[in-house]
């Protein structure tokens, strides 16, 4: 066979000889440096987005204020309440006004923040523990143990979760506190978080760099703990920011229905619910609190859309 | 296709008896005796205790009194309330009310949503597109509780547009305002989901032959783009049933709407345990025919389904 003038050594089909072809994408991916990942990329895009950052302050005034409410206000929440200012507008030190016990607002507000976060973060705890665990066994281990996880997954998603902790709730209605409502709460929540994180692992159980790993003979439960759930867990976090968000608006509809924290609890849920009955002569009372709660609920909203950008390349590129 | 409707049926038998189970084992956990709550502040004498107990089944174990429950639901019979009238009839009274609520609703979040979305995803990052992005995160962040006081203090006490409590009968009128508040909840949802699925359909190759064969816009929008684009849109409906049933508890609530809604939430604050279990099991029974009837629509629709393992 005559050797073909354009036919590099070794190779049995043409290509073109380096100097007339044009740069490749591979030629210009810089060596030097970290390499970059899921991670690095989503930070990059995340930090120029405003959207992230207003969140991040906002959740940041938040939880400063659930922690150290006596820095906002000296006011006692609970203690210095008078009937005489029953519905009061707002005089001096009393910013916003008293509510139908004649309590400060401005102070009831600032002390609620804990109450909200809290049931927010147990929520969302177990929410991510329950979610993550049926979630990556069903995903990764496929079979029976994936029919019999997602059945039960099934069980609970089919009941709606608010009208569940309603039930669970008031079976529980002597012992309510914000542990038991975020229980309540949480253990019929954790299916959506369950089915994204299934099918996120069905995904990327198939990648080559999982075969490499069992070709090394790395054991299975290593393989998914070590290889899989690092690189399906992005959708988990986007969706659990989001859970945080349902869960602080499950909590004050609980309240708001009567099944919720006990009326002696200061809560912004409590406080919409109590100052229900005087929409007409006094609808600051109700509103102000829930504009406190709004703001909570859209700042972690907020923040996991940024995140979802960031992190869901699907959702990048339909941009 | 006979073949996956038999196994999609199939799978729904264990949730059916696994969410009646659960339902029942909370209710069955609630504190109180119903009995004595029964006669309020009198105490009933020890007989008619005795009888009421066995006629409802309360002195039998917890899981023979399951079973009962669940013979009576394949009988089509949901028991008696404690008030002595069986809950299929007010399941009668009430469900037609919360079907006209929940369809004026849906139907209010397709033609509000549907169009906000279509015109956001057309006109992709201007005015419209951005000022619609900021409104639903806006009403996704507000409860709907907090959402239904708003309105009714607004169109309902302020403006006097709307009645702030549904007459007797619920009028279809009465209705539009808890309709609307109802929608608030889904409707930013919605509006997204058209919006992306309206973009993406607008980059497809049909769309792009439409144009060059010199078709209209106003052909191509509502035909090609619109039509293609729902088909996510109607999903999202199915599973977001449960929002709209957890909204119907709330808005009734605050509405004092005649519904499903407002009878459990009543029910639950009596302790009436059988309503109470009766009313959720329905939700959620409908609630999984709903979705079971979508997904074999799905796979009618779409073969990737069917054939998929």
């Amino acid at each position: 066979m005559p050797s073909n003038a354009r036919t590099r050594p070794n190779q049995q089909h043409y290509v073109a000889p380096v100097d007339e072809t044009p740069l490749l994408a591979v030629d210009s991916v810089k060596t030097e440096g970290k390499p970059s990942n899921l991670w690095t990329d989503a930070w990059a895009d995340v930090r120029r987005r405003p959207m992230f950052w207003i969140s991040l302050a906002l959740i940041l005034i938040v939880v400063i204020v659930a922690l150290f409410p006596t820095w906002f206000t000296q006011v006692p929440p609970n203690n210095d309440c008078q009937l005489a200012n029953s519905n009061g507008a707002p005089t001096e030190g009393h910013p916003l006004g008293f509510t139908k016990q004649g309590c400060d607002i401005y102070s009831r507000i600032v002390h609620g923040a804990s109450t909200s976060l809290s049931v927010g973060l147990i929520v969302t705890f177990l929410v991510a523990f329950l979610g993550i665990v049926f979630g990556a066994f069903s995903g990764f281990y496929g079979g029976w143990i994936d029919s019999v996880l997602s059945r039960i997954g099934d069980i609970f998603f089919s009941i709606p979760y608010i009208l569940a902790a309603v039930v669970v709730m008031s079976v529980l209605s002597r012992y309510a506190n914000v542990w038991v409502i975020s229980l309540a709460i949480g253990l019929f929540a954790w299916p959506a978080t369950a089915r994204v994180l299934r099918a996120e692992i069905l995904r990327v159980k198939n990648s080559d760099f999982v075969m490499a790993a069992t070709a090394l003979g790395v054991s299975r439960f290593r393989i998914l703990l070590r290889h899989v759930l690092p690189n399906s867990i992005a959708p988990v976090i986007v969706i659990t920011t989001l859970s945080l968000a349902s869960a602080i608006v499950a909590e004050a509809t609980l309240s708001f229905l009567g099944v919720g924290l006990p009326s002696d609890t200061m809560s912004w849920g409590n406080d919409i619910s109590q100052a229900q009955t005087d929409l007409r002569t006094a609808p600051q009372v109700l509103i102000l609190p829930s504009i406190a709660l709004s703001i909570t609920v859209l700042s972690f909203i907020m923040l996991g859309e940024a995140l979802r950008d960031a992190l869901d390349p699907k959702a990048r590129a339909q941009r | 296709m006979a073949g996956y409707i038999v196994r999609r049926v199939l799978q729904v038998i264990p949730v059916l008896l696994g969410t009646t189970f659960l339902i029942y084992f909370m209710v069955f956990a609630m504190p109180g005796d119903p009995i004595i709550a029964l006669f309020g502040e009198k105490t009933p004498p020890p007989a008619v205790v005795e009888q009421l107990r066995e006629r409802y089944h309360l002195d039998q174990p917890f899981i023979v009194q399951y079973l009962y429950f669940l013979g009576g639901i394949f009988r089509g019979d949901l028991g008696t309330s404690f008030s002595g009238q069986p809950v299929t009839e007010i399941l009668a009274q009430t469900f037609p009310v919360t079907l006209r609520l929940a369809a004026l609703s849906v139907f209010f979040l397709m033609v509000a949503g549907v169009s906000v979305g279509l015109v956001s995803g057309l006109r992709k990052g201007g005015i419209f597109d951005a000022s619609a992005l900021v409104v639903s995160l806006i009403l996704i962040s507000v409860p709907i509780f907090v959402v239904g006081f708003v309105a009714q203090l607004i169109f309902g006490i302020q403006l006097g547009w709307f009645r702030t409590t549904v007459g007797t009968g619920a009028p279809t009128q009465d209705l539009i305002l808890p309709a609307l508040v109802l929608a608030t909840g889904s409707f930013a949802m919605i509006v997204r989901l058209t919006r992306a699925s309206v973009i993406e359909t607008s980059g497809l190759d049909f769309v792009r032959t439409a144009a060059s064969k010199g078709l209209s816009r106003k052909r191509i929008v509502p035909v090609h783009i619109l039509r293609n684009s729902l088909i996510p849109v109607v999903t999202y409906l199915a599973v977001d049933f449960g929002t709209l049933m957890v909204g119907a508890v709330v808005t009734e609530g605050i509405f004092n709407v005649p519904g499903v809604g407002r009878t459990v939430y009543q029910a639950i604050i009596r302790g009436e345990n059988p309503t109470v279990v009766a009313f959720v099991t329905v939700m959620v029974l409908i609630y999984l025919v709903v979705n079971l009837l979508i997904d074999l629509f799905y796979a009618v629709l779409d073969p990737r389904i069917r054939y998929a393992k």
